[in-house]
Formats: structure tokens, C-alpha cells, sequence
């Protein structure tokens, strides 16, 4: 049953990535890449991690993905599509070089597998990790600040002279 | 042969592969931009399977990939609000007419 919900959140990953890359027109591309992120959240019930699932809906569902479909809108390009450029082929080359070399590893390391079954719910594993003792508290401060200064880059950038 | 941490490790390498390929060919500034979402769509399923079957009791990979989402989000604002500042001066979203730092 599991590996049945594995193999089929995979393939429709794989499909919605490689039309998001493919599609002619930018919007249907963009639809497709929600779609894709949906997916995913998918593959992160079957790894156990409730709380990313959710996570993933909340900010790539539902801010990321308005994010783009307003800059495809905002830049007003839909008509023209998106064409490949010049480096097609040497792009092409370099990823599938690249996604032999990551397979080849995949394949050939020896991974200690953990016996431990998985937690559920992860929620307040993850909450004592980041807050926690010895956990990531500097690192969230830092993320924070970091998306306030993303916050007033955008500002400043978009901002009419 | 059951799914196991190989599998999750190929998604993500073909996912990432496909991400890398758009990334590199594509002209519209704003399909980069969503490739590179993909890319660390797919950082983010690497560390969330090693979480899961080499550490299940530490919970890091799941850690970092909340960093890793702060990370994208605050990339995503800022690359539109760059995309949209440029198409503003040039009228375009191709990155092959992008050349005002060439010397």
C-alpha cells in the first residue's frame, strides 16, 4: 500500500517537473508547478513528517505559488511562452551528467539505516529542536532577520523612482 | 524490493536534475525563477528521507528544511521584486536581453 502511494506521488512529480519545464505557456507551467508542490507535501506523509506536509501547503501552495502567478501576470510575457535559450543542449548535457553522477552515489553508498521507528507527531520534536537545548535558537533569530530584510529589499526594489 | 532511502534519494536527484536543466535553458526570467523553486523543492526531499531513515529520533534534515523554506521564500520575494524592477526599465522577462552589467 505504501509503496503503491510512493511509486505513484513519484511518477506525478516527475510528470508535473518535467511540464513545468517543457509547457510552451508560462501560466499553464505555473499551474503545473503547484501542482507539484501538492505532490510533494504528499511525499512528506509518506516520510512521516506531518508537520512539513503542512508547512509546504502553507508557504509553497499558498504564498509562493501567488507569488509567481502574480510576477507572470505583473511582467505581462504569457503570450510569448518560454522559449530555451542558446545553452540548450550544453544544459541538457551538464543535468544529465549530473543526475548520473547523484544516482551513482545514491546506488552505491552503504546508508546506515535506522532500525528506530519514526515519531509521530513530529510537531513538538521539531518545536524542542529549533528552541529547545543545544537546538537552532540563534539560526530562527537569523531567519528572522533575514526575512525582514528580504521584505524591505523587495520594498525598495519595486518601489516607483 | 520495498521503498526505501534510495528511492527518495533518486526522486530527488531527477527532480533536482530537471530543475537544474530549466534553470540553465530556459529564457523567461520568471520559469528560472520556478526552477529553482524545484531545485529546492527537491534539497528539501533529500533531507527530509535522511531524517527519516538515517536519524528518525533527531528530527535535523526535518530542521533544516524548515530553514531551507525560510531561505526560498525570502529568494522568491526578492527575485520577483527584481524580475519586476528590470522588466519596468527593459519591457522584457528574457534573460538573454539582461546585459546592462556587461561591460
Amino acid at each position: 500500500m505504501f509503496d503503491i502511494v510512493f511509486w505513484i506521488l513519484a511518477a506525478v512529480t516527475v510528470g508535473a517537473a518535467l511540464a513545468v519545464v517543457f509547457l510552451r505557456d508560462v501560466f499553464r507551467a505555473a499551474l503545473c508547478l503547484v501542482f507539484l508542490f501538492f505532490t510533494i507535501a504528499g511525499i512528506y506523509i509518506t516520510l512521516h513528517a506531518d508537520f512539513l506536509a503542512v508547512v509546504q501547503v502553507l508557504i509553497y501552495v499558498g504564498a509562493i505559488s501567488i507569488l509567481i502567478i502574480v510576477a507572470i501576470m505583473l511582467t505581462r510575457e504569457v503570450w510569448r511562452g518560454s522559449p530555451s535559450g542558446r545553452l540548450r543542449i550544453p544544459a541538457l548535457v551538464v543535468g544529465l551528467l549530473l543526475l548520473g553522477m547523484l544516482m551513482f552515489t545514491a546506488m552505491s553508498t552503504k546508508w546506515h539505516i535506522s532500525d528506530v521507528p519514526p515519531q509521530e507527531p513530529t510537531t513538538t520534536a521539531i518545536g524542542a529542536g529549533l528552541f529547545g537545548d543545544g537546538g537552532f535558537l540563534l539560526p530562527v533569530e537569523i531567519a528572522a532577520v533575514l526575512l525582514l530584510a528580504a521584505v524591505l529589499g523587495a520594498i525598495v526594489l519595486i518601489r516607483e523612482k | 524490493m520495498s521503498v526505501g532511502l534510495e528511492h527518495y534519494l533518486i526522486l530527488s536527484a531527477v527532480l533536482f536534475s530537471i530543475g537544474l536543466y530549466g534553470a540553465l535553458a530556459k529564457r523567461n526570467a520568471v520559469v528560472i525563477l520556478m526552477c529553482i523553486e524545484i531545485m529546492l523543492n527537491a534539497v528539501n526531499i533529500a533531507l527530509v528521507a535522511f531524517s527519516r531513515y538515517v536519524v528518525p529520533v533527531l528530527l535535523t534534515g526535518q530542521i533544516f528544511a524548515i530553514f531551507v523554506m525560510v531561505v526560498a521564500a525570502a529568494e522568491a520575494a526578492v527575485g520577483i521584486a527584481i524580475i519586476i524592477a528590470i522588466y519596468r526599465s527593459r519591457e522584457s522577462v528574457d534573460v538573454e536581453k539582461f546585459d546592462l552589467m556587461k561591460w
